[in-house]
């Protein structure tokens, strides 16, 4: 099989799309996050949260979707942690975040040995299922790529709409982009800056867990400690790369998603027989480092990122 | 006069303290604004102003005391009440976001949150109805961060109508105008007050006072002290009520210029985002002479400002030093080319806020003075702090005390004997005396006028067109990275200077050379 | 609410916070002991006794300090100067991957001049790999968080095919390890009988070091100056790129020498489970100490034994042992928002 088949074929961007739906759901919330002015480095450790408490719910007896809302709840309850130290107490974004994963992760593979102290391999769920979109999926090449997907994958195209829809087009979104770019204009308008940034956090946390989730109730159908592996770092490249829209870190997604499918099928290739195959799964590290030095100079941050707002400054 | 005493009083505050751990910002205020009116609050750097308008703005909760608008208590602490109450406020450091648009800077916080459209074509239709009667021309699809600093007070105003303001704070507008477009913004207030409008007008300039007051309140230590109608008072006496008692700034005595110390010929920078670079400039700084540079800010000062301090290389031209060519430029060469450095802001930049004394005293000379072989010799670091503090009369606990911990002025004073310290040949003095009190203020430039004495080529960047004039040997004007002639003390009226400023004769001049 | 400075914080003022959270940090593993159906006081009681119960209990809480005082010191180093190494964990394997291959016989000197050259070329690794992040920040302008971690994963991976390549041990019955170090290239015990190597006294060395030079030499004034303020330090003429690489090199060099301290005196030979997360382990250390090189020493001994003491625990009530990371999480989370409760008080506008 060689590249051109590769890059031809259905099944090849069928894996592209579903190997970004995760990256979708948690690079919009880190966007959200960043667009109000707060780097949320909990990512990593609320996608793992977010991958067990959709899965546990499910095992538990919720229908899926049920666990998706579970996800998201812990979540947004990471946010709020996330939010309420780094917003109103304003303490370093970085040392917050990182310590925030820490804590997520510990307490999910606590839980896990709670919950299920005696399993040698986690058990499996009934996950989502592809459905394909009648007419739509009949179309060749497109159809079996973008139409036969699973319900959660629609959902991720669905909200990165729904985000772009309410940053640009609401008065909501004019007030998170503004908080982002500068808080005092956001005070002077007699809004509060803390309220919005909380709120953007506690969401954006919210959507990094459906991303994590992602993986344990669509992409596959149980929960592994390093199942999340670094995604979390992958999507804060993938928003910076996207440079800070959301249109942009879809693409961008797909993109990665594509090289990361192609990386895969690769290694089956006589390409994979010489390489070492340690090689091929560096791969998305090292494009999300690359993609950041890319984008670099070009990137238009947000003025207020990571700088916190105290009114009473004097 | 008789007319504007019956009419409406749209705000009154009462009794209003408000604390910041031991400092008193505002002490028992109370005062009354009619409809059409225009007071002025006038008072030093430090009185207190800005506290109150945060306080009738709803950004500060006073410890006592109450404001009403329009017969109405407002609720404390909330800007969104005020704004509702139709109380509207031009910060002095403006609050706009530089990549959202004009429009969206102004309706910003004006529609519900919940709301599921943001109504982008009445918003504005509306803008264009009100700059219209206003007089308020700017592009509402333009960008904030790409407008002048005049077109942004536009905004700034702009935004305040369009919130249907009935009461406007003004908060030192023409701090950033050119005198020029300070009567522009005269001119749109008085057309405003016609309709009907309110001004609380902050300054300490007190020829604007004049000019557009009905009223003056003054405030000194967070005590309202004074009330006067326009008619019934002068210059002389509001400057004297402003600092409690008469001021006498330093004198600067004639003395022959020295040989050149600095020379730029045909200097260029690059310019740092919306900032200006500097334009071919040429400038020769004397000894034993005060050289000011006037302009409005954003004009190239930092440019011109940073290119002195090292941190800047020219991209064209000649740079010399004392007669020699300089090469390879950075803030340590500066220094040890002889050149002391007062930077615009004290508190980023000049100095380590959570640095004690002495680590502060030191921040320049460490290497070359203070170690030996990567060692620190901190004994004799803390000995150059006493003496910094008590030499320049440095109010502090001790060289152990975190510099934060200090007001602005004893911090000035201790940046000011670190670069005297150092005996320098040319002295850089950018915005000496920005926010400190008149005491402070006489102190810094007294100092600056002794160096000078000494045979010191001494540059001062200032805002301020009377600091300027009044210590300035030399004068240049800088406009937009270019710099006027240099104008000799005494041949220049401040109308004049402001015709520069605003960037006429600079082509006449490029012509003529 | 608003924050304002306190002037004079008195010494209850600077105590208090601190001690609170790392009260808070007990209160929240009790909570989790309960829920998994333990009893807290017995928990904390089979943590302590597992932690420092028993001589064999008291050196192994040592050793596990050991690799924490130098991932601690590397964090601390940076994160003062305010360059955010998360990285720590493959600059650890990097020192781990020189001293595996230049260990098992490759430089065949005595211990006296083999040991000290594979420590300083273990440093030497972990500075580079730190270097490249560094100049990315200080040329490009790209976060060195984001970068810092890639690399985590990364150099892991490449770990990994050298422990399946090059590295592999043909005595491994196929296991990814390396060959065992010559008898010359291991640290040897400080007393002979303990199970205590020397790594630990040059961790200790290390900790005071550090503190030197951050207290008494101009470097130290630098790099605390440019994590202070960048801007003031640039213009009162610090070379601040240089600082930030000088600075990167120091914290890589310390974190490097974890993973050589590990390898050359503990284990014996290189695996993929060289280190449980020392790196960001690392992290914690470093703010439980709040950045003092000292403090490390006290936060490493204290994060071993609560690590140490939870695996006895573990094994004997049946809690998971990951209430310790738990535990220490929420003890950094706690102690970011005591630190700002010792200098700020929370007002009303």
């Amino acid at each position: 099989m060689d590249f051109f088949d590769i890059l031809t074929s259905a099944a090849f961007w069928a894996a592209a799309i579903r190997i970004a739906s995760p990256l979708i759901f948690a690079t919009l919330g880190e966007l959200i996050c960043e667009r109000a002015g707060v780097l949320n480095l909990g990512i990593e450790g609320i996608m793992v949260a977010g991958a067990f408490a959709g899965w546990i719910a499910v095992y538990m007896g919720l229908p899926l979707w049920g666990g998706v809302a579970v996800a998201f709840l812990t979540g947004m309850g990471f946010g709020l942690l996330h939010g309420t130290l780094s917003v109103p107490f304003g303490l370093s974004q970085h040392v917050v975040g990182i310590g925030l994963t820490l804590l997520a992760t510990s307490l999910t593979f606590y839980t896990y040995r709670v919950v299920l102290p005696e399993v040698s391999s986690p058990p499996k769920i009934e996950a989502f299922q592809p459905f394909e979109i009648p007419l739509l999926s009949d179309i060749p090449l497109l159809g079996p790529a973008l139409f036969s997907q699973t319900p959660l994958t629609y959902a991720a195209f669905i909200m990165a709409a729904l985000v772009a829809f309410v940053l640009y087009r609401t008065p909501l979104g004019l007030a998170v982009r503004a908080a982002g770019e500068s808080p005092s204009a956001v005070a002077a308008q007699g809004l509060s800056v803390t309220a919005i940034r909380m709120g953007a956090v506690i969401v954006g946390s919210g959507f990094m867990a459906v991303g994590g989730a992602f993986l344990t109730l669509s992409a596959f159908d149980s929960f592994f400690f390093d199942m999340v592996n670094g995604r979390g770092w992958i999507c804060i490249a993938l928003v910076v790369f996207g440079a800070w829209k959301p249109g942009k870190a879809v693409l961008g997604a797909i993109l990665f998603a594509a090289f990361d499918a192609l990386q895969i099928r690769l290694q089956q290739t006589t390409i994979g027989a010489v390489v070492p195959y340690q090689l091929f799964l560096m791969m998305p590290y090292l494009l999300s480092i690359l993609a950041l030095v890319l984008m670099s100079r070009r990137a238009e941050v947000p003025a207020a990122l990571m700088v916190p707002f105290n009114k009473g400054e004097r | 006069m008789s007319q504007k005493a019956q009419a409406q009083t749209v705000l009154r505050l009462s009794n209003i303290t408000k604390r910041f751990g031991a400092l008193t910002a505002n002490d028992d205020v109370s005062f009354d604004l009619k409809r059409g009116e225009v007071i002025a609050l006038l008072g030093e750097n430090g009185a207190g102003k800005t506290t109150l308008m945060n306080i009738i703005f709803g950004q500060y909760t006073a410890d006592t005391g109450a404001v009403e608008v329009f017969g109405q208590e407002l609720p404390p602490g909330n800007p969104h009440a005020a704004l509702d109450a139709g109380v509207g406020m031009v910060h002095q450091h403006f609050t706009l976001a530089g990549n959202l648009t004009v429009w969206e800077n102004i309706v910003l916080g004006s529609q519900r949150l919940r709301s599921l459209r943001l109504d982008s074509k009445a918003a504005k239709a509306k803008i264009a109805g009100l700059a219209k009667r206003f007089h308020l021309v700017v592009d509402p699809e333009a960008k904030v961060g790409r407008l002048t600093v005049g077109e942004r007070q536009r905004v700034e105003i702009l935004k305040a109508l369009y919130r249907e303001a009935r009461i406007l704070i003004l908060d030192e507008p023409t701090a950033v105008l050119t005198p020029q477009e300070s009567d522009a913004l005269f001119a749109t207030l008085r057309e405003a007050v016609g309709q009907g409008l309110s001004v609380v007008f902050i300054s300490h300039k007190l020829h604007e006072v004049m000019a557009i007051a009905d009223r003056t309140l003054v405030l000194r230590h967070g005590k309202l002290v004074a009330e006067r109608a326009i008619g019934d008072t002068s210059r002389e006496e509001l400057a004297a009520l402003m600092v409690g008692g008469k001021v006498s700034p330093p004198k600067i005595d004639a003395m022959p210029a020295g040989p050149a110390l600095m020379r730029l010929t045909g200097v260029s920078t690059k310019g740092e985002g919306r900032a200006p670079g500097l334009q071919t400039v040429n400038l020769t700084l004397h000894a034993g002479q005060i050289t000011g540079l006037a302009g409005v800010s954003g004009n190239g000062q930092k440019a011109l400002s940073d290119l002195i301090s090292g941190l800047v290389q020219p991209s064209a031209g000649g740079f010399e030093i004392a007669g020699a060519e300089v090469a390879d430029w950075s803030p340590r060469r500066a220094l040890s080319r002889g050149i002391g450095r007062i930077p615009e802001d004290r508190h980023h930049t000049g100095t380590i806020a959570d640095f004690d004394l002495t680590e502060n005293a030191v921040l320049e000379t460490y290497a070359k003075d203070f170690a030996r072989h990567g060692w620190m010799n901190w004994a004799d670091a803390k000995a150059r702090a006493e003496s910094l503090i008590a030499t320049y009369d440095v109010r502090c606990p001790g060289p152990d005390t975190r510099i934060r911990l200090l007001s602005g002025g004893n911090m000035q004073k201790l940046i000011l004997g670190r670069v005297l310290e150092t005996a320098p040949r040319i002295i850089l003095a950018n915005q000496p005396v920005r926010g400190l009190d008149i005491g402070a203020v006489n102190y810094v430039h007294g100092r600056l006028a002794e160096a000078r004495e000494k045979g010191a080529a001494v540059l001062l960047i200032s805002e301020d067109l009377d600091e300027i004039m009044t210590l300035s040997d030399v004068i240049h004007v800088i406009s937009e990275g270019r710099l006027s002639p240099g104008f000799v003390r005494g041949t220049m009226r401040a109308e004049d200077l402001g015709q520069w400023m605003a960037g006429a004769g600079f082509a006449e001049a490029a012509h003529a050379s | 609410m608003r924050l304002e400075p306190i002037p004079d914080p008195s010494l209850a003022r600077k105590l208090l916070p601190p001690a609170l959270a790392i009260l808070g940090s007990f209160l929240v593993a009790s909570l989790l002991a309960l829920i998994a159906g333990g009893n807290p006081l017995a928990v904390f009681g089979a943590i302590v006794k597992g932690a420092v119960g028993s001589k064999f209990a008291l050196l192994e809480t040592l050793n596990r300090a050991t690799p924490l005082i130098f991932t601690g010191l590397a964090v601390a180093v940076a994160f003062r100067a305010k360059l955010w190494n998360i990285g720590a964990e493959a600059q650890l394997y990097a020192g781990a991957v020189v001293t595996a291959v230049l260990g098992t016989g490759l430089l065949p000197w005595p211990p006296a001049l083999l040991l000290p050259v594979l420590a300083l070329v273990a440093m030497l690794a972990g500075a580079l790999l730190l270097l490249g992040p560094a100049l990315l920040k200080t040329r490009l302008g790209v976060d060195e968080v984001v970068t810092t971690l890639l690399l985590n994963y990364i150099f892991l991976l490449f770990v990994s095919y050298l422990l399946e390549g090059p590295l592999k041990d043909p005595m491994g019955m196929g296991w990814p390890k390396s060959a065992r170090l010559l008898a010359e290239a291991r640290l040897p015990r400080i007393v002979d009988g303990l199970r205590l190597h020397w790594g630990f006294a040059l961790a200790l060395i290390s900790a005071v070091a550090l503190w030197v030079i951050n207290t008494r030499t101009t470097l130290g004034f630098e790099m605390r100056a440019v994590g202070q303020n960048a801007e003031a330090a640039r213009f009162a003429g610090m070379p601040v790129t240089r600082i930030m690489l000088k600075t990167a090199l120091l914290s890589g060099g310390l974190a490097a020498l974890a993973g050589f301290s590990e390898v050359s005196g503990l284990k014996g030979s290189l695996t993929l489970d060289l280190s449980p997360g020392y790196g960001y382990t690392g992290i914690v250390v470093a703010m439980l100490a709040l950045l003092h090189p000292l403090g490390v020493v006290a936060a490493a001994l204290f994060v071993a034994a609560i690590f140490v003491g939870a695996d006895a625990m573990s094994r004997a009530l049946g809690v998971p042992s990951y209430i310790a990371d738990i535990m220490l999480a929420s003890a950094l989370l706690m102690m970011v928002l005591a630190i700002l409760l010792t200098k700020f008080r929370v007002v009303r506008d």
